[in-house]
């Protein structure tokens, strides 16, 4: 019964985008309400193929199994569901719904953007589950599609140009995925994953073929993924594209390519092909490590808020690839915690700027300052949501990069350099994080005309232990009260800085239920272990 | 006689293999089209260029001399050598992508001109540049202007 969920949590969504389109015509409004819909069933598939996969135990060694039309391994195309696929699910379900939640009062509106949504979503959960290799390109290529046609939907030319850069850029991601799964093809005759496996051992790990198969689609999916010096679409995007587009695309799009290059390395390649192809780890890491060093330094030199996290993701994006290509049991749960709590980071972070932008008009960092005697209890959750990002510890934040970096120093200890250095470069990276996070708390908190620093510092406090009702409540009053005093107090003359006064109490709940569980989740460092440690053993 | 080696080699490569040179052929030539030419429209013909060149390289690597398609009638013995169908078929889903992709970067591309009237990398550049002096960018500018 279960498996018959996995295809249900692919067709449903994509099946229901073509109803605000098709109903559209009759009804304005009707995009939203399927949307919802859609969503929330989205979390109920995804939370019982959770239970299934966690709780109950999979059906069979590689987890839930559905083989699409019935075509059995390896002539036709099956959807897997195992440990790390359900974790992607719920993170892809539970993101897509708190979107929701935010573009009611934020847009883009309209039942296009809807459609477009509902697309990306259902490519999203077809690159989680998929076990073929074509398949995922397939998806792979829904969720290109619609992230470009999200990212321009205010309509403006800026997010065309924008998006027409990422479309250019991801196609040739795509295509040279495309070559090296012709060439993994043309070695094995196979494109199912777990059939691959065996497969590519019998050819043999040195193949020129293989080996050639696998750089192509490491650089394709790096493209995707935008590691440094492959990331130059991903700022522009992030920064053009509509609020509400930038809190999911730069959760989920970004995330997926980087589990398909783990889901691939270990599931399709085995951690053997990378033992015995020492030249492509290294490159990999080298990568990587470059990665994690420019993006952070980039970030600490933005001033756009959206531009900031956007570079930030190239670094964190850095080590989840270092955490690959590192190749141990540690490294792996770091990249595989770290994956999916950088998705529910971000996912929180751009959700704070979009209503810091939405409330206050603040776009930039130098528009934050003194934000936080407005707009406290948000200004704590993106200050809470910044140090997770840091890694201060207890915060999921912590957690992955904790793993990575201990099994980089394994890795350096079982006689890989390279390992030394990764771990040496998370550490600066750490810092530069420090830098940008510390500066928006600076403005936030101790920047601006008359700084109270008792005021400040109590609110700091109120701020980290926010509970619900009262949160919004009180972060609409003040804000209220000082509006109309907002343009003497602005130190700048600057356009941008006009706001609803607000915070809608919707999105504020779903800010301060992602910012808990950040934190929560850091206190989980064993269960993380334990949930993943059948995957890990199947892979190492 | 030794330096005829390689000459001859590439020349056997040509002759045996040339669906596979034309292949790299189309592909560099799409890539840098991309890379190096300021009209986005030109951009994504090079696109297109790129992902025939893919096409190509399935189709000719599916070729079998001499081999016949995968259909056996009931009771009927098989031919001597099948073909495999699959790199057909992963074309022709290719095909349908690329065909999407053209049409959004299209669409993108008119969206582009009628705001800026022009399609050049360069001229965008400048013309965005100007648009970010100004105190808002993006979303805001259009707030702005309903105010």
């Amino acid at each position: 019964m279960s498996d018959l969920l996995l295809p249900l949590a692919i067709v449903v969504p994509i099946l229901a985008a073509t109803f605000p389109l098709l109903l559209g015509g009759r009804y304005d409004r009707i995009g939203w309400p399927i949307a919802a819909v859609t969503a929330v069933s989205l979390v109920g598939m995804a939370a019982w193929i959770a239970r299934t996969v966690f709780v109950v135990g999979a059906p069979t060694e590689y987890g839930i199994v559905h083989e699409l039309g019935g075509w059995q391994r390896p002539y036709g195309i099956e959807l897997v569901a195992d440990e790390l696929s359900a974790a992607l699910v719920v993170l892809v379900a539970l993101v897509a719904a708190g979107t929701l939640v935010l573009s009611r009062v934020i847009g883009p509106r309209g039942n296009a953007f809807y459609s477009g949504y509902l697309l990306l979503t259902g490519g999203l959960m077809g690159i989680s589950l998929t076990g073929d290799l074509f398949n995922l390109f397939v998806f792979l290529e829904i969720v290109g599609l619609t992230t470009y046609a999200l990212v321009a939907a205010d309509r403006s030319g800026a997010s065309a140009y924008a998006s027409i850069k990422y479309l250019l850029v991801g196609t040739v991601g795509a295509s040279l995925y495309l070559i090296g799964v012709g060439y993994t093809f043309l070695a094995t005759g196979s494109l199912n994953m777990i059939d691959l496996q065996s497969a590519i051992a019998a050819v043999g790990y040195g193949d020129p073929l293989i080996r050639a198969g696998y750089a192509f689609i490491v650089v394709g999916l790096s493209l995707k993924i935008a590691v440094f010096p492959l990331h130059v679409w991903q700022p522009d995007a992030y920064q053009r594209a509509p609020d509400a587009v930038t809190a999911f695309i730069a959760a989920l799009v970004s995330t997926s390519a980087a589990y398909a290059l783990l889901r691939i390395t270990y599931t399709v390649f085995t951690v053997e092909f990378l033992a015995a192809n020492g030249a492509i780890t290294n490159a990999m890491l080298l990568a990587a490590g470059v990665s994690i060093l420019v993006g952070s330094a980039l970030a600490a030199m933005q001033s756009d808020l959206k531009r900031l996290f956007a570079y930030s993701s190239v670094a964190q994006f850095g080590m989840i690839v270092a955490a690959i290509a590192l190749a141990n049991e540690t490294a792996l749960l770091g990249g595989i915690v770290h994956l999916l709590g950088h998705g529910l980071l971000k996912f929180g972070l751009f959700l704070g700027v979009a209503l810091l932008a939405y409330g206050y008009g603040a776009r930039r960092v130098a528009d934050l300052a003194s934000l936080a005697r407005r707009a406290p209890y948000l200004s704590g959750a993106v200050v809470v949501l910044g140090l997770a990002l840091v890694g201060i510890p207890p915060s999921v934040g912590l957690l992955g990069k904790w793993y990575i970096a201990l099994g980089a120093v394994e890795a350096a200890g079982a006689g890989d350099p390279a390992g030394l250095g990764i771990a040496a470069v998370m550490l600066v990276s750490t810092l530069f994080t420090l830098a940008y996070v510390a500066r928006i708390v600076e403005q936030l908190y101790f920047a601006g005309a008359d700084p109270g620093p008792g005021d400040a510092g109590s609110s700091t406090h109120a701020a980290d232990v926010p509970t619900q009702p009262n949160a919004s409540t009180q972060s609409d009053a003040p804000a209220q009260s000082d509006a109309p005093a907002q343009p003497n107090t602005s130190t700048q003359p600057d356009g941008g800085r006009e706001g609803h006064g607000d915070v809608p109490t919707g999105a504020f709940v779903v800010l301060v239920v992602v910012t808990v569980t950040a934190v929560g989740l850091g206190f989980a460092g064993f269960a993380a272990y334990d949930l993943f440690e059948p995957f890990l053993g199947r892979m190492i | 006689m030794t330096d005829h080696l390689p000459i001859q080699l590439a020349l056997d490569v040509l002759a045996t293999r040339h669906a596979y040179a034309v292949f790299t052929a189309l592909l560099c030539i799409g890539l840098y089209m991309m890379i190096a030419n300021p009209h986005l429209v030109k951009k994504i013909i090079g696109l297109n260029l790129f992902q025939t060149a893919i096409f190509l390289f399935f189709i000719a690597s599916a070729y079998v001399h001499g081999g016949s398609i995968p259909i056996v009638e009931s009771g009927g013995a098989p031919e001597a050598t099948l073909v495999s169908p699959l790199p057909q078929v992963i074309v022709l889903t290719a095909i349908v992508v690329g065909v999407s992709l053209t049409a959004v970067g299209l669409a993108l591309c008119v969206r582009i001109y009628t705001e800026y009237g022009t399609l050049r990398t360069d001229a965008l550049r400048e013309a965005m540049a100007e648009e970010d002096d100004l105190p808002a960018a993006g979303a805001d500018s259009q707030g702005g202007e309903r105010a």
